[in-house]
């Protein structure tokens, strides 16, 4: 039974990483078929050169490092809040909101999103745009900044600050000077985190960005609807790199917690 | 003394939550109570036939239809995960290794990762390219845009979902508890089925449900993998407000698909008792 | 009497070249209650999973009724464990525990196995309680269901490890009076692990005391506390006063004010504690050698002040001589 199962597990493995490894194999393909022709670097090279991509992948940075930032104070000062008020009306509501902000499903938080931009507006002289794709991704990335950050608070001692309060220090100074310091692996995990989440995100941003602010999976997307091409291959080689490393990283600043 | 301080830290993310999911979510409840608007949008009269219309058969069918491709992309997960975190959870030294690699590729691109199916299924793709050359086939299968693959692409999605919690409640059964069903004369597959498998039932009901929620409401992988010939409820939300520009209608369906989640969510709950937060 | 259980130079070693098992060789009688003791880590439990299966040695050999069990699962060989944490089936009642092994054998009938399953119930007095699950149980309740379930399917010889050291004191020596009474009863052969001598010694038929992975010494209780052949046997099972190389147990060291008679080893020596126990005294000496030597004393022979010197005394029978 042993080899059986790790047998199965080896076949679940392939399952998991065969079609990305394929991908990039085929990113290096010479060809525009899906013929082995040859080693070559056209299409990174095609990639670089193409104007709509690097606006595109300009657009989808600008928006990650604003609402990566943005989340991740607002995030972290809400772990913290959590961490010293466990019970009460305002806990409570922000538990039970970002639980659900989890489980909701993404078209219909996009769908609703964009149905209070469009109300809003009636009263607001704005449009659609950079803005307001950031501050959805604000919303939605916050949930897993709470998250880490709550679990990286969990495992501090609260004595400490008690500690550095009983030593004469504000609360101001007892939260920066002692516990920030040790909060902060947990927060930069946890921003790497949302920073991936956000440049990949493609349902709620299609439908709440403008006509400036089409992002780097909007792209893609279209790219793939029109049948694919080894540019995209070429640039999902790269974005699958590129956030794995971030992860790995993430990971590691976690502490396998 | 401590109490206000606290309060202050959660003041920025509770403006957030409700400005940016809460009152969304209740404009859209607001929304699905009055009528489709001339030029899109909405408008009075305040109305119920969004409701009502979800009772139309089309409708109904198409919610019928989602959940079942919800109800066996979760079966094939449960299929492929339930082996999978038992082969972890054995795997001594190289646990974090193999666990990571289960998690990996969930962090990668969601994108990404439905478009590499889409190079490997399309009629061009690399599966039909090679059946051709090989003589297999002689015209490429219609290996895309259909339900199956729609569900390939959710399975390969969701999988880490349910190998994390199940592997969580097999990682706490205590080594003894095998050992003792061993010694009493239990043959590995009996250990299995009698023990291994009930008492990791906790972690198989919470990974169902992780599967099924984003299943039942999944967009981006019908949409790419359906190619549109598939339509579930994440498609219909999407298509009420972009091309039929039917907002209360689309309002409904969305109320309708987080109602559902939420009466899922409250059965594990009761479980559960112990979330994220 | 039959050799039931025989060991034959059982090894066992980990990747890290640590030893945890090196030659024990031992053989066990059918219907003895053999104890195997030894401090933590001497590779008493080591040798219990040898014999159940869950490890395999890496060297000699397990017979059990003159068969090798060489390569058998633990599902395949006629003993059978009660753990240390009783590891009871939580999702399963105390009845479904206690069929579970007799469902395994396919072709036992129903009526047999009900009457085995109440019998088992009835011998361990938790008739009633049947379809209670663990956690509903306590602690000597689940030490029992443990028995129970290995019990009634007759091994061949029943492993038992620490079974007591889950239970709270007080409990502790009335369960082990009650598991000596329940071997008896059933005819069953025990191999019983502990770390407590008192326990080793007050239920035992026969002691293999174990260190380092070694079997230092087997024999009756009162063989290898009388006559220990290791001064580490010697000073595991109880305290030993070493006096110029040979060894006197704390209750075989008598005191007096003045010197013994002919024929009795005698040592003067000044009293620097005393310690009233209720059913004796415990009194602590130096010897004008300056080694420390304890003596337990029956309290109706006086006591002894701080400081005033004695003579330390005791019978050659009494003598432990062991090598170094």
């Amino acid at each position: 039974m042993k080899r059986a199962l790790s047998l199965y597990a080896a076949a679940v493995y392939l399952f998991l990483h065969l079609p990305l490894a394929v991908l990039a194999v085929f990113s290096f393909n010479s060809s525009r078929f899906t013929v082995w022709e040859g080693f070559s670097l056209r299409w990174y090279e095609a990639l670089f050169r193409d104007p709509h991509l690097a606006e595109a992948a300009l657009n989808s940075l600008i928006i990650a490092f604003t609402a990566t930032a943005a989340a991740t104070v607002i995030g972290t000062l809400c772990a913290y809040g959590l961490w010293k008020q466990k019970t009460g009306i305002l806990p409570g509501f922000i538990k039970s909101s970002l639980y659900l902000s989890l489980v909701t499903p993404e078209i219909v938080m996009g769908v609703s999103l964009l149905a209070f931009y469009q109300w809003v507006f009636r009263f607001l002289d704005v449009q659609l745009g950079m803005h307001t794709v950031v501050l959805a991704h604000v919303m939605f990335s916050i949930a897993y900044l709470v998250v880490v950050a709550l679990a990286r608070l969990r495992t501090l001692d609260p004595s400490l600050e008690e500690a550095a309060l009983d030593l004469g220090a504000t609360e101001w100074v007892a939260f920066r000077k002692v516990t920030l310091p040790q909060l902060m692996p947990g927060v930069a995990a946890a921003a790497l985190l949302a920073f991936t989440i956000s440049i990949d995100d493609y349902v709620i941003t299609s439908l709440v960005a403008g006509v400036d602010s089409e992002t780097l999976p909007m792209v893609i997307y279209a790219m793939a609807r029109r049948g694919g091409s080894p540019l995209v291959n070429a640039v999902s080689t790269l974005i699958v790199v590129i956030l794995g490393v971030m992860i790995v990283a993430s990971e590691r600043l976690q502490g396998h917690s | 003394m401590k109490l206000p301080a606290a309060r202050l830290c959660l003041l920025p993310a509770a403006v957030l939550i409700l400005l940016l999911f809460i009152a969304p979510l209740l404009i859209v409840c607001a929304y699905s109570l009055l009528s489709r608007g001339a030029y899109g949008g909405v408008g009075l009269p305040r109305s119920a036939e969004s409701y009502t219309r979800l009772f139309d058969p089309l409708y109904a069918s198409i919610f019928a239809r989602s959940f079942a491709v919800a109800a066996i992309s979760t079966a094939l997960c449960l299929l492929l995960g339930f082996p999978l975190a038992l082969f972890i959870s054995r795997s001594g030294r190289r646990k974090n290794l193999y666990l990571a690699l289960v998690i990996l590729p969930f962090w990668t691109s969601f994108l990404v990762r439905t478009y590499a199916w889409m190079f490997l299924l399309r009629d061009t793709g690399l599966l039909n390219t090679l059946l051709l050359s090989l003589g297999i086939i002689r015209e490429p299968l219609p290996l895309l845009y259909n339900y199956g693959a729609v569900i390939l692409g959710l399975v390969y999605g969701y999988l880490p979902f349910m190998v994390l919690p199940i592997y969580a409640t097999i990682e706490r059964i205590d080594r003894s508890v095998i050992e003792a069903a061993a010694d009493l004369g239990a043959k590995p597959w009996t250990t299995l089925t009698q023990i291994v498998v009930p008492l990791s039932a906790p972690g198989i009901a919470a990974g169902s449900v992780l599967v099924f929620i984003p299943c039942l409401g999944a967009y981006l992988t019908p949409d790419l993998l359906g190619g549109g010939k598939t339509i579930l409820v994440g498609n219909l939300i999407q298509n009420q407000f972009t091309t039929a520009r039917d907002w209360p209608f689309g309002s409904a369906v969305s109320l309708l698909l987080m109602a559902l989640v939420m009466v899922l969510l409250l059965l594990i709950a009761r479980r559960n008792q112990e979330g994220l937060l | 009497m039959d050799a039931v259980l025989e060991l034959r130079k059982l090894s066992k070693s980990y990747a890290n070249h640590q030893v945890a098992v090196s030659g024990v060789s031992l053989t066990i009688q059918q219907g003895e209650f053999f104890s195997l003791v030894g401090p933590s880590g001497c590779g008493k439990t080591t040798t219990l999973r040898l014999i159940a299966g869950f490890e395999e040695p890496t060297d000699g050999d397990v017979l059990l009724k003159g068969v090798s069990l060489r390569g058998l699962p633990p599902y395949a060989r006629n003993v059978s464990t009660v753990f240390q944490n009783y590891a009871l089936f939580p999702h399963m009642t105390v009845r479904e525990n206690i069929e579970f092994g007799l469902r395994r054998k396919t072709q036992m009938r129903a009526a047999e196995r009900q009457k085995r399953v109440a019998d088992a119930l009835e011998m361990v007095q938790l008739t009633g309680k049947e379809s209670r699950r663990p956690a509903q149980l306590s602690g000597g309740e689940r030490q029992r269901v443990a028995l129970a379930r290995s019990l009634v399917l007759e091994p061949d010889v029943l492993l038992l490890d620490e079974p007591l050291s889950a239970l709270d004191p007080n409990l502790r020596k009335q369960v082990r009076s009650e598991l000596k009474s329940l071997q008896r009863r059933v005819g069953i052969t025990f191999l019983f692990i502990t770390h407590d001598q008192e326990e080793a010694l007050s239920l035992s038929d026969r002691i293999g005391v174990m260190n380092q992975g070694r079997l230092e010494q087997v024999g009756t209780p009162q063989d290898v506390y009388l006559r220990p052949r290791t001064r580490f046997v010697a000073d595991f099972l109880g305290t030993v006063n070493w006096i110029n190389g040979v060894g006197v147990r704390p209750e075989a060291t008598r005191i007096s004010y003045h010197p013994p008679g002919e024929g009795e080893r005698a040592v003067p020596a000044v009293i620097e504690s005393s310690l009233f126990l209720g059913n004796c005294l415990h009194v602590k000496t130096r010897l004008i050698t300056g080694e420390p030597v304890v003596a337990q004393v029956s309290r109706l022979n006086g006591s002894y002040g701080c400081g005033e010197t004695v003579h330390v005394w005791w019978h050659p029978q009494d003598e432990i001589i062991c090598p170094q």
